[in-house]
């Protein structure tokens, strides 16, 4: 479904990705660890063409991005949703206008049928009555729930997940966790995680990553992953401050 | 390093970055000609950059017209020629004033609201998720607003116009004692109707410089708060360079 062959990039003079492998499966839920500062938002903004490789290439349901154009990349795009680390809600619309943003770009569809559409996405994940609230006045837990609303709101084939739980209380993010798994029994997508915290990632991954260095160090099942012998993925996964990663 | 070095650096910045403005400005031509292209959003737009910025277009260019006429009366007086204040307000408010004020204005209200709000969107992820939802952030963003100024300036201006000409005559016959009448010919005499047609063509072109600038700005904006603030900051400063300095070209260009 999705590869990633020897992706190279760099800001500058900062190399952040130093030939990424990666071969994500139809259907998976595949999440990438990887510390601060690694490459893991750059990574996933890879998949979706938010960001070119400088080298290498990314294929996404046997299409490489790298050779096509703008209009085939946008149409390319419908086949994802996406939930941003701080939901991005759009803060100049409703919650039910954000919800239903795609629809009304994309589909001819009446107000009422598109706030129906709404209603319908944020009760899957568990919110009622806050369709005419701003983003502004929604908790933290709750944007994240608007986000990935509006993330399953075009019927997506591919989810990406930017630090889906990073900034929420323990409940909050098994919340968010179960509703990942629960997104994925019903809508059988094919996920993609950025995350540092472990707890969620032995929750809602088939696979995990490891991102270090610019470079994949370790994919395997999270029993795989939890009794690596790697000692980076070791350090990683203990959160130790002690070992071959250096803490900066 | 060496200030030669520094000068030639700086110069080539500042020419990648006027290319990358241009190119902005291109793609939102080529984005405004393809529909559907969503009347909401333009009105709204127009909404935010012209009719919230009438009120203090009005105050700004009654004062003008009355200063302006003070100012001219003094000078006039001088060589008794008084009865041509009523001339001098109407072709300087018409060819310069209203344009360029209103210009200046609209940077400073409508230009830094737009920086500001495309410079968060941009730090808070939301032109990403725009664009990850197959949504152009120029054609959905950028566009409405270029399209407002290109509008809302000369009717704007045509306002300012309207006004600066008023507060001249208040001051003129009310405080100088000037004939209504006479002042009126003379308002009228010698203006033309290319005078308010180059000063409304002025006005579009700056529509369009505030609208581009502030957008490129606001989406190039790095960082959090900080970087929000200094894209406003270079959105309001590098707009009215550019009208100050475009104003001349045009000027000798239409006149």
């Amino acid at each position: 479904m999705i590869d990633l062959i020897d992706v190279h990039k760099s800001f500058n003079s900062k190399k952040v990705l130093e030939g990424v492998n990666l071969h994500i499966e139809r259907g998976e839920t595949m999440v990438i660890i990887g510390g601060s500062g690694s490459g893991k938002s750059v990574l996933i903004k890879h998949i979706i063409g938010l960001l070119q490789p400088d080298r290498g290439e990314v294929w996404v349901d046997s299409k490489n991005l790298g050779t096509l154009d703008e209009g085939a990349l946008s149409e390319l795009r419908k086949k994802f949703g996406m939930l941003f680390q701080g939901a991005a809600l759009f803060d100049s619309l409703t919650v039910w206008e954000n919800v239903g943003f795609g629809h009304r770009q994309h589909r001819k569809l009446s107000d009422r049928e598109i706030r129906e559409i709404a209603k319908e996405k944020l009760a899957m994940v568990g919110l009622r009555g806050v369709e005419d609230l701003m983003p502004s006045e929604l908790s933290g837990g709750m944007k994240k729930r608007v986000g990935l609303a509006r993330a399953i709101a075009m019927d997506p084939e591919i989810l990406l997940y930017d630090e889906p739980t990073t900034g929420l209380d323990p409940i909050m993010a098994d919340v968010i966790n179960e509703l990942v798994l629960e997104l994925k029994r019903q809508l059988n997508v094919t996920g993609v995680a950025i995350t540092h915290d472990m707890t969620s990632a032995y929750k809602i991954a088939n696979r995990i990553a490891m991102l270090y260095q610019g470079k994949i160090e370790e994919v395997g099942s999270p029993e795989e992953i939890r009794n690596s012998k790697n000692p980076v993925v070791h350090q990683f996964i203990m959160g130790s401050s002690v070992g071959p990663i250096a803490a900066v | 390093m060496h200030w030669v070095e520094v000068l030639g650096s700086r110069t080539i910045f500042l020419v990648e970055e006027m290319g990358r403005v241009v190119n902005l400005l291109i793609q939102s031509i080529r984005w405004a000609l393809h529909p559907p292209l969503g009347l909401r959003n333009i009105f709204k737009q127009m909404e935010e950059t012209g009719a919230n910025s009438i009120p203090v277009v009005l105050i700004t260019a009654l004062s003008t017209g009355m200063v302006l006429a003070l100012q001219s009366h003094i000078g006039f007086r001088r060589f008794n020629a008084e009865s041509l204040v009523g001339t001098v307000v109407a072709l300087s408010m018409t060819r310069e004033l209203g344009p360029v004020l209103t210009g200046l204005i609209v940077a400073g209200r409508a230009g830094a609201a737009m920086a500001a709000e495309l410079g968060t969107m941009k730090v808070t992820e939301q032109i990403d998720a725009l664009t990850t939802m197959a949504v152009n952030p120029v054609k959905y963003l950028i566009v409405p607003r270029v399209l407002a100024g290109l509008v809302m300036l000369p009717i704007l201006t045509v306002l300012a116009d309207l006004t600066g000409i008023v507060g001249g005559y208040i001051v003129a016959v009310n405080i100088l004692d000037a004939n209504p009448v006479v002042y009126m010919n003379k308002t009228t005499e010698h203006l033309e109707l290319d005078d308010i047609y180059g000063g409304l063509l002025k006005a579009a072109v700056f529509g369009v410089i505030i609208a581009t600038i502030s957008c490129y700005k606001g989406i190039n904006a790095k960082g959090g708060a900080e970087g929000v603030g200094k894209a406003t900051t270079g959105a309001v400063v590098l707009s009215s360079l550019l009208i100050i300095i475009s104003n001349y070209y045009l000027a000798a260009f239409l006149f």
